[in-house]
């Protein structure tokens, strides 16, 4: 069992949070991460910062634009991610960014990095099914994950597609939009996460718009994880180097009303 | 200069392929030139590359969307309805077929070969913007949109789709860096005045690479309703494919102009390069001419070991807004800021079919700096009473170079893309004039 599959089969539902790495500084961020693995997330997504975010919206720009602005480098990322992976031999590490910092020297390339850093899957945002060679076989002949978003576009004739080649778990963003924004209607999570478990043989989970406990435990009652991101970056912002404190905090809050869902409803 | 007239001018610098001469008969051409395609006009393939370049970069919630954009446009290309559409908003709203002039007191006082211009700075809106957004609404509309957005840089295509947006009477949103909302007033309020919306864009520097982004944020929203009218040859496929077409309406005039006015080709074309709309637009119909030469300008800025907006020369290819091209980026593969007097060409990447044409050498590419083209663009008000934009002015400072070089009996065919009332106010405070 790899680290990703065995985080999805704890008998209860996963909670998958996402910071941007090098945010505020580059190092400051192991303790954020720290932070979130103490206070019960299953799945640690590290952000890759890029210069043009255009699937995110003001707080992940924001947070973009303040690593970079403190000089963070793939090199920086890459370190961090391997130093997470001493501290914490067991909890599942992703990668998320865009296409270019990831290809810019060659997919093989990045695909060997990841492996070395003890990563555990990739999720980028701008290569869809169409442009899978770009990354898709090199990450796979490395073992790591690729991670594939599906949207309330990806129809039942296209998520085939979406499908094949992805493993870990599927990333179903719950809004067309941009990340942080408004969340989408319960009913339609569940529809289309129903509809989307009947073909997938891998977990399903959601994200886009989860900002609270009370949100995350209602999805949690029909995804296998759900995704929380920008929360923890207003967190950042507002509290700079000294966010893992709060940051505990929700994810305590969170992981309490993820991990519990089922067994309300049970 | 000279550096720049001998690279280009009798022969290519090494040509990788027999490109300038495969022409002279067509039994050497087969065995001389088993490499060479048999056109240089049938890309994209069928996934949306040229080359390597080009693709469908884009997030997932755009990918469906994206398709059924390449399926419609595919049956529209096929439907004589819709060109018939096309051509006669062409000839009676924005005024096309745009003149073919020579340009005499310029041409004399270059001492070389001829100079003639593509006039489309005289189309309706002042730019070749225009020819671009009545195609792609007339797209939007058969797809059902009813609501259009659009990126500016400069705010012609800002204003050309305004335009078409007030034609049709559809609400339009036009993104735009704050920092050309404040160096382009003029555009803005002409925006205005045709009912759009305008969004200043803070992010990065405020510029057209942020404004494109602000427009995939809300497209990406807004996927159901909402048309984007993307104004260059780029982004992801089928776009670059499907701009092109609809600019190529300026190389097939130009084409038949000259041979109906000279009886023959030119033997150079010359367009200014932001994202390459309007230079793909005068050199794909004249591609499989083997003697006619081609060169893009792109913006050297205040120089290409300084600040600048020239992807080829100080670029590599990358994946950014959509598609694989040149772009301007530090080793992480982060995208640097360009910066060009010309708020068109100050964009970090370049169309997809520009990078394929650079590679495989069919057409050259050089650049001028924000002086130069000045210079150029003082030069055309000087010689000919012919006020350009600031982009077209980078291409003159090309002529300016290159003319000199040619013979008597050479013709240049140099695109004068736009107009330059809109830019009458930043060319005053370069010169140091206060108005």
């Amino acid at each position: 069992m790899t680290r990703l599959s065995s985080a999805f089969a704890k008998g209860r539902p996963a909670l998958v949070t996402f910071v941007t790495g090098g945010d505020p500084t580059p190092d400051a961020t192991a303790s954020i991460l720290d932070a979130l693995v103490e206070g019960g997330a299953d799945v640690i997504e590290l952000g890759m910062p890029f210069t043009d975010p255009m699937a995110d919206g003001p707080a992940i720009q924001l947070a973009n634009l303040r690593s970079l602005g403190a000089g963070t480098k793939t090199a920086d990322i890459l370190r961090i991610a391997t130093e997470f992976r001493a501290r914490h031999p067991e909890v599942p590490l992703v990668l998320m960014g865009y296409a270019n910092p990831m290809t810019i020297r060659g997919s093989e390339w990045f695909a060997a990095e990841c492996v070395k850093a003890g990563v555990d899957g990739v999720i980028c945002v701008d290569i869809p099914p169409e442009e899978d060679p770009e990354l898709g076989p090199a990450l796979r002949a490395a073992g790591v994950s690729l991670i594939r978003l599906a949207t309330p576009t990806t129809d039942a004739a296209r998520l085939p597609a979406v499908l094949d080649g992805s493993s870990g778990f599927l990333y179903y963003v719950s809004v067309a939009g941009i990340t942080g924004m408004q969340q989408a209607a319960q009913a339609s999570i569940d529809e289309a996460v129903a509809r989307i478990k009947a073909s997938a043989t891998i977990p399903v989970a959601v994200g886009f718009g989860v900002r609270t406990p009370e949100q995350a435990g209602a999805i949690a009652k029909v995804a296998d994880g759900v995704v929380v991101g920008s929360a923890f970056i207003d967190l950042v912002e507002k509290h700079g180097a000294d966010a893992a404190g709060p940051i505990k905090e929700l994810t305590a809050a969170l992981a309490a009303a993820v991990h519990s869902a089922r067994r309300e409803i049970a | 200069m000279q550096d720049l007239a001998i690279l280009l001018w009798p022969a290519p610098k090494s040509p990788p392929l027999p490109i300038w001469t495969f022409r002279k008969g067509s039994a050497k051409r087969s065995a001389m030139t088993v490499q060479t395609p048999n056109s240089f006009r049938n890309q994209p393939d069928e996934r949306g590359h040229f080359g390597q370049f080009g693709g469908r970069y884009v997030a997932e919630t755009l990918m469906p969307l994206i398709l059924d954009l390449e399926q419609e446009y595919r049956k529209a290309k096929a439907d004589p309805a819709f060109q018939a559409e096309f051509d006669d908003l062409l000839e009676h709203y924005v005024g096309r077929p745009s003149p073919l002039y020579f340009a005499p007191r310029l041409t004399e006082e270059l001492g070389g070969a001829q100079v003639w211009f593509k006039r489309d700075e005289l189309n309706h809106t002042g730019a070749h913007k225009i020819n671009n957004c009545i195609g792609q609404i007339l797209l939007a509309m058969r797809m059902g949109k009813t609501r259009i957005i659009a990126e500016t840089g400069a705010g012609q295509h800002g204003v050309a789709t305004a335009t078409v947006c007030a034609r049709f009477g559809l609400p339009c949103v036009i993104f735009m860096g704050a920092t050309d909302v404040e160096r382009q007033k003029p555009n803005v309020f002409r925006m205005k005045l045709l009912g759009a919306e305008v969004v200043p864009v803070t992010a990065g520097a405020g510029t057209l690479k942020d404004a494109m982004n602000e427009a995939l944020r809300d497209w990406v929203a807004n996927v159901h309703n909402t048309f984007y009218i993307i104004g260059t040859a780029a982004g992801p496929h089928p776009y670059p494919e499907l701009v092109r077409d609809f600019q190529s309406v300026i190389g097939k005039e130009a084409r038949a102009q000259m041979l109906s006015r000279i009886g023959r080709l030119p033997d150079l074309l010359v367009a200014a390069i932001g994202g390459g709309s309007n230079a793909i637009g005068l050199f794909h119909p004249f591609l499989d001419d083997a003697s006619v030469k081609m060169l893009g300008v792109e913006a050297a800025g205040h120089g290409l070991d300084k600040e600048h907006a020239a992807s080829l020369a100080g670029g590599r290819p990358g994946i950014l807004h959509g598609n694989k091209t040149y772009l301007l980026q530090d080793e992480d593969g982060q995208i640097t800021e360009g910066h060009s007097i010309s708020a068109g060409l100050d964009y970090p990447g370049i169309g997809p079919e520009h990078s394929w044409l650079k590679e495989i050498g069919r057409v050259d590419y050089t650049s001028v700096t924000d002086v130069e083209a000045l210079d150029g663009f003082q030069l055309l008000c000087r010689t000919e009473g012919i006020i350009p934009a600031l982009e077209p002015a980078h291409a003159i400072a090309a002529v300016k170079k290159i003319a000199p070089t040619m013979g008597k009996d050479q013709i240049i065919l140099a695109n004068l893309c736009g107009r330059g009332d809109k830019d009458i106010f930043s060319v005053a405070e370069h010169l140091g004039v206060s108005l």
